[in-house]
This record gives structure tokens, sequence and C-alpha cells, in this order.
């Protein structure tokens, strides 16, 4: 395991035992998950395992009703919070699927997002410097400032855009749900740096992905191993290629043995 | 006109039209002959419009009530209760204290001055509009521009109202354009000689204080050839009105290569039936666009109309409809394609919420001989709440073969994903439905000159708000 950055500090987020789900189906069942300063955890799963769910349920979605556990974000019990709320207190998703807002410019909903985040307005030059050096940072042409919000992106405009939003909105946790995915190799490299950036600056990251390239620019603490619902294994950034070259099937435990922690490693 | 002592002005008179300077200031209730020539004669008309006004009188009893819009309401109106006249001199006679306070505060809640709150609720003239207006005047009059209030208008361009007025819409065009042209008052006319381009937009804002804010305006605009101007109605303070029914009648000419660009915001009181009828003519290669918001009112029913009647003429209608609690937008658009080559677009966007119902009733008519003709209809609802509707009522006639016809409706309702999004980036749950409302309206607000286009997202927030009115 790479040095942990804030061994033994206070959690930024604690997840413990969370049960959650929709419409009467149970998809997350018994999450636990840990989160110290500076840390940056991976999650590898399955499609369908649960991983975006687990995202949502964080922030808040409406869609998901929790049916146990609990989560403290920075000494809070964040299921108490509303989903603005959680925004505000610093916490941040970057989302697998961003919606498009037709209608809405970027410029000015990012003005917006910064105004309700931070709790400050930035003078109007200010920002526009602001947003011009962001978007240069991740290759997004100025153009895009006056489009609007993700309607008509390409897939990979729209991670550069979420990207670009933890970059301006500063979290302390930022959950990247599949920021990596759908990016040409270019891509990949500049929204990477992004991230790393954010990183240096202190923010804490949970990163949901697939593939173990985003890891060469951004070295996690921890890798999870999520399937059917929880979190099956921990390990360190070797995990990572193990699970590249092996695939999941070597870690279906049999019932009952599943859910009890390192086993085997 | 003078004002008069505002102590007068209480009560209802009935007097003789024959002593013009009679202490006259409003006619009884209802609409007879009577009425009719009492109207004519304070405003000392002459002989043909009074005949014009009885004719109408004859076609408005005779005719029935539309069996579309919203039959309850229309069934529901009174005739004989409402008053067709008040002179304008009076209306400024209204005290600030008889302005209801849900009006005042939507003013207070606007961050509209106190002098400017009472300059919109009728109570007062803003003298700085005045010299506004006197400037403007000053510049257009030097290009030959007339810009009048339609009384003005009639009496000093007797020979152009003459040839005109009633042309684009004959008095027996519908029950409310009868109603109007036999009660009209007040209203607009304007005039733009040949080649003549006007700068900046005429607003009938800058004569406010000259205008008689009438239920039954009557405007008459009047493009000469190549020549353009963009004319708005209305201010986007919520309309004051005692009166329950407005029935506007609006007449643009766009002879050959003018361009007429019509904006419309109102917002009126929750208490009104808005049922206005709009038309245009455009002639070889001229343009015809209106721009029409419509929020407040119980009903609306309002479909502003092009006739596109030479080669290569131009129209297009972009609407927004905001339709809240208690309330019904009827509107939409008509076009008629009686010439080759003529294009028109229609974008029609209504939002619905709290129980609100927005209509969108269209005709698009293209006649045998409009060869290569093309059509662009699109309507896009957006429903707030489960309780809101939306519903479309798109007619097409195509006569002609090689006409091209393109139709798009949406219905979309406001998505919890896209809110989710939002709050996600910290904005609170009304801010994230605002938002996505704005981004709905936007190619809405993005014709609107600058001032209107704030003064929309403003009044959106309030209606976002729940409590106007
Ligand atoms: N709102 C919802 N309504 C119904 N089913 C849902 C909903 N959200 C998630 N699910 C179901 O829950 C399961 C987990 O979905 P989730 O999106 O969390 O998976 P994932 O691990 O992120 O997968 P992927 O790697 O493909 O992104 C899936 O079977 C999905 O269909
Ligand atoms: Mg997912």
């Amino acid at each position: 395991m790479s040095g942990e950055a804030a061994e033994g500090a206070a959690p930024i987020l604690e997840v413990r035992d969370l049960w959650a789900g929709t419409g009467g189906k149970t998809i997350l069942k018994g999450v636990d998950l840990v989160v110290r300063p500076g840390e940056v955890h991976a999650i590898m799963g399955r499609n369908g395992s649960g991983k975006s769910t687990l995202t949502h349920v964080l922030m808040g979605h409406p869609a998901y009703e929790v049916q146990g556990g609990e989560v403290r974000f920075l000494g809070r019990n964040l299921l108490e919070m509303d989903v603005t709320q959680r925004a505000r207190a610093g916490l941040f998703l970057a989302f697998q699927y961003p919606v498009a807002v037709p209608g809405v410019p970027v410029s000015s909903f990012l003005r917006t997002a910064l105004r309700s985040v931070k709790g400050r307005d930035v003078p109007a030059r200010e920002f526009r410097r602001t947003l011009q050096a962001a978007f240069a940072d991740l290759g997004i042409p100025d153009a895009f400032a006056s489009r609007y919000l993700n309607d008509g992106f390409s897939g990979g405009e729209k991670k550069r855009l979420e990207v670009l939003q933890l970059r301006l909105l500063e979290p302390t946790l930022a959950l990247l749900d599949e920021t990596d995915s759908g990016l040409d190799i270019d891509a990949l490299k500049t929204v990477s740096g992004g991230i790393a950036r954010s990183i240096e600056a202190g923010v804490s990251v949970v990163l949901v992905t697939h593939y173990q390239r985003i890891l060469q620019y951004v070295t996690p603490h921890v890798v999870h191993v999520f399937l059917d619902g929880r979190i099956v294994r921990t390990g360190g950034a070797e995990l990572a290629r193990e699970l590249e070259s092996r695939g999941y099937d070597w870690l279906d435990a049999p019932p009952g043995t599943a859910a009890s922690g390192p086993a085997g490693a | 006109m003078e004002a008069r002592n505002p102590h007068d002005l209480v009560g209802e008179y009935r007097y003789g039209f024959a002593d013009e300077d009679c202490s006259v200031f409003q006619t009884r209730r209802g609409l007879d002959e009577d009425v009719v020539r009492q109207i004519s004669a304070i405003k000392g008309e002459p002989d043909w419009m009074l005949q014009f006004r009885l004719d109408a009188l004859r076609m408005f009893r005779e005719r029935p009530m539309p069996r579309w819009g919203n039959r309850e309401i229309l069934d529901g109106i009174d005739f004989d209760r409402i008053v067709y006249y008040v002179r304008p001199a009076d209306r400024q006679g209204t005290t600030w204290e008889e302005v209801p306070q849900g009006i005042k505060d939507t003013f207070e809640r606007l961050g509209i001055p106190e002098a400017e709150r009472k300059f919109l609720a009728g109570v007062s003239a803003q003298y700085e509009s005045e010299v506004v207006y006197h400037s403007i005047q000053d510049e257009i009059e030097k290009q030959g521009v007339v810009f009048l209030d339609m009384d003005s208008g009639l009496r000093e361009h007797p020979d152009l109202v003459r040839r005109y007025f009633g042309t684009v819409i004959p008095p027996n065009d519908n029950k409310f354009a009868s109603l109007n042209s036999a009660a009209w008052s007040g209203g607009t006319f304007l005039y733009v000689p040949k080649g003549v381009h006007v700068k900046i937009p005429l607003q009938a804002y800058f004569r406010i204080n000259r205008r008689d804010m009438g239920q039954f305006e009557r405007t008459l605009i009047l493009a000469d050839e190549g020549s353009s101007v963009h004319y708005i109605e209305g201010c986007t303070a919520p309309s004051y009105s005692t009166d329950s029914l407005h029935a506007a009648v609006v007449e643009l000419i766009a002879m050959k290569g003018a361009r007429i660009r019509y904006t419309t915001i109102q917002n009126w009181s929750r208490n009104v039936l808005n049922l206005v009828t709009k038309r245009a003519v455009a002639h070889e290669d001229a343009t015809v666009e209106w721009v029409d918001g419509n929020l407040g009112s119980r009903l609306t029913m309002k479909y502003p109309a092009i006739h596109l009647v030479g080669p290569r003429a131009r129209g297009e209608v972009l609407s927004i409809a905001f339709a809240g609690a208690g309330q019904h937008q009827d509107a939409g658009a008509k076009v008629i394609h009686a010439a080759p080559d003529t294009t028109s677009t229609i974008t029609s966007k209504s939002i619905s919420r709290d129980g609100g119902r927005a209509s969108y009733r269209g005709l698009v008519k293209v006649h045998p001989d409009a060869h290569g003709a093309k059509v662009s209809v699109k309507c896009d609802a957006l429903l707030l709440d489960e309780a809101s509707r939306s519903d479309t009522y798109p007619t097409m006639e195509i006569a002609c073969e090689d006409a091209s016809i393109g139709h798009e409706a949406t219905v979309s309702k406001v998505g919890d994903d896209q809110v989710f999004y939002l709050r996600s980036r910290g904005l609170t749950e009304e801010e994230a439905t605002l938002t996505i409302v704005n981004g709905f309206i936007e190619p809405f607000v993005k014709e609107l000159p600058m001032e209107y286009a704030v003064e929309l997202n403003r009044l959106i927030r309030l209606e976002m708000s729940g409590s106007v009115g």
C-alpha cells in the first residue's frame, strides 16, 4: 500500500453497513468504507454491482431509499442532509452520465455553482479569468462557455466538464464515477492530470473505475473490489493489476464468506 | 387632456354624450348603441368611424361565442356588467391606496422604486419616460415616422387610418374582434414611411402616460415598402386592472420588402380574461415576427397570425406561455401561405405548474399555388408537476404538394436527474427548477432586448416562488 496520507486522522467519510435500494429492490447490501483526509480510494467491480448506486446514495439522490446503516461526513450525519447541503458541505460527485440541461449556458451554470457551493460571488472579470485558465487546463475550447450544459456534448467532453467542476468547486471529498471511461488516450491524460492536481490540492477521492490505466496517473492508496452491493476485498494498488489480469470470477466466494473482509489475500 | 379632480371620480355617472365638456368619465355598464355613440362622440370621431363601430356592435351581438379555448370561462362572461369606456385622464386619478395589496407586494418584491410602482399601477405619470419619449419622438419624426395613440392617429392621419383600419382584422372576424371594433379605445398607431429603418425598438411604454390603458386597445402598424421597425408592447409589471375582460385587436401590415417585429410580454393580474386578436399581412419579400410572452391572467386566448400574401414573404411566431394555479393559457399561432416561396417558423413553448393548463392551438394553411412554401412548427411543453396539463391542437391544411412541412412536439417533465445534478452543484431545489425553466425558455429570452430579458427572468422567478397576484 502506498503511503497513507493521514493514518490515524479523523475520517472524512465513514460508511457503516449501508443498505439501500429502489422500488423495493435492494442494491447496496452492507457497504463499509472509511476515507481519511488526502486518501485516494479506487473502487472496481462488475457492471451492475451497485457502484454508481453507492455514489448516488452518498450524494442523496431521491430515487433511492436507505434501508440501513450509517454514513458520517466530516463528523456529521450525512443521511440527514439534503443534496444541496451535502454539496455545500464539501461533497462532490462527478457523474458517470452527466445530464444535459438545455438552454443553460455552461459559464452561467458554473458561476452559479461556484456561488452556491462556496457562498461567495466572484466578480465577473475574475470569474472569466478563472474559467479561462480552467478551460485551458482541461483542453476545453473557450466556445464551450456559451454552450448549453452537457447539451449535445460528446462523452469525453462531458467528462472533461465534470473534472473542470471538480477543479473549480474544490470539494473536500470527490466521488468520481467512471470519470476515465470513454476517453481517448490524450483526453485520459488531460483528465487524469486534472484529478491529480485536485488531489495535490488536498481533495480526497473515491474513484470508481473499470481500468487500471487511470491508476498510472492517479495513485490509489486503497483499492476496493465491489461485488453484488458491497466491498468484498480491499488491497493496495497491486490489487487493481491483479483484477486487470484475472477478472472478478476468482473473487466470487461461496455465500456467507464474501462479506468477511480481506479473506484469501 | 387635463386630469380631473380625483374626488369627482368616485361612483358611476351617466351623462348625455352631446355635452363634450361635461364631467363624464366612464360609460355606464353594458354595451348598446347609446354607449357606442357616446364613446365615439367623446372622442369627436368622424362619422365613418361611428358607423364602423355600430356595424361592429351588430356583428358582436349576432356572433356566437367561440366553441374552443375554454368554454366554461367564456360562457361565464357577463357582457352587461362591463364598463366599456373610461376616459384616460380619469384612470390616472386612481389613488395608490386603491391599488390591491397583492400588486403592491409584487412591486415590492420586484424591487421597483416607489415612483415607478405608482406609474405602473396607473396612478401617476412617469416623467422620466416622458423625457425619453420626447427625444425619441423628435428623432423619428424627422424620418417621417408617425407614432401616436390610436385616437390621435385617427385625428391627425384620418386618410391613412381610414384606408387600413380593420382591413387585416375585419370587425366580423370573431366575437371579440367585433367587440373591440365597437368599443375600442387607445392602442397605438404607427406608420413607417418607405425605406425608413427605425433603429431603436419603439415601446408603448414611452408614451404610456398618454396612453389609454384600455381594455379594448386597438393597434395598427403600417410599415411601408422597404422599411423596418421593432415595436414592443406592454410593460412587464402585472397589468393592474379592475376590469376583467381585455379584448385587444392588433393589425400589422408589412408592405413589399418591409420588416416588422412585434414583441409583447404580458403579465396580467389573475382575474383577467385576455382575448386578443393579432394578425399581420406580409407582402412580397416582407418579414413579420411576433414575439409573444404570456404570463398571468385567468384565461388567455391568443393566436398571433400571419398571412403571407406576397412571394418570398417570411413569418415567424415565437411564443411562451406560463400557466400557474387556476390559469389557462390557450395560445398558439396561425400562418397562411398564400404565395410561392413563403416561409414560416412557429416556435411555441409552454410551462405549466401547480395545476395550470397550457394549450397550443395552431393552424398552418398552404394554398394550392404556394409552391415551395416552407413550414416549420415546433411546440415544447414543460410540466413542473403531475397536476399540471398541456395539450396541443395543431391543424395543418396543406393544399400544395411541393410544400415542405416540419412539425415537432415535445412534452417534458422537469426531471429528477436534472434537479439532482444541479443540486449536487449546490443549488437549492427551487434554484435548480428555476434554472431548468429558464433554460427551457432561453430560445425565447434571447430574442428579447436586454431589459425585457432581465425582466422576464425576474417574473418567471416570481411565478416560481409561487405567490404572485
Ligand atoms: N433508479 C434505479 N431504478 C431501478 N434499478 C436501478 C436504479 N439504479 C440502479 N438500479 C439497478 O441497480 C443495479 C446497480 O446499478 P449501478 O448503476 O449502481 O451499477 P454499476 O456498478 O455502477 O454498474 P456499471 O459498472 O455498469 O456502471 C443495476 O442492476 C441497476 O439496473
Ligand atoms: Mg456505474
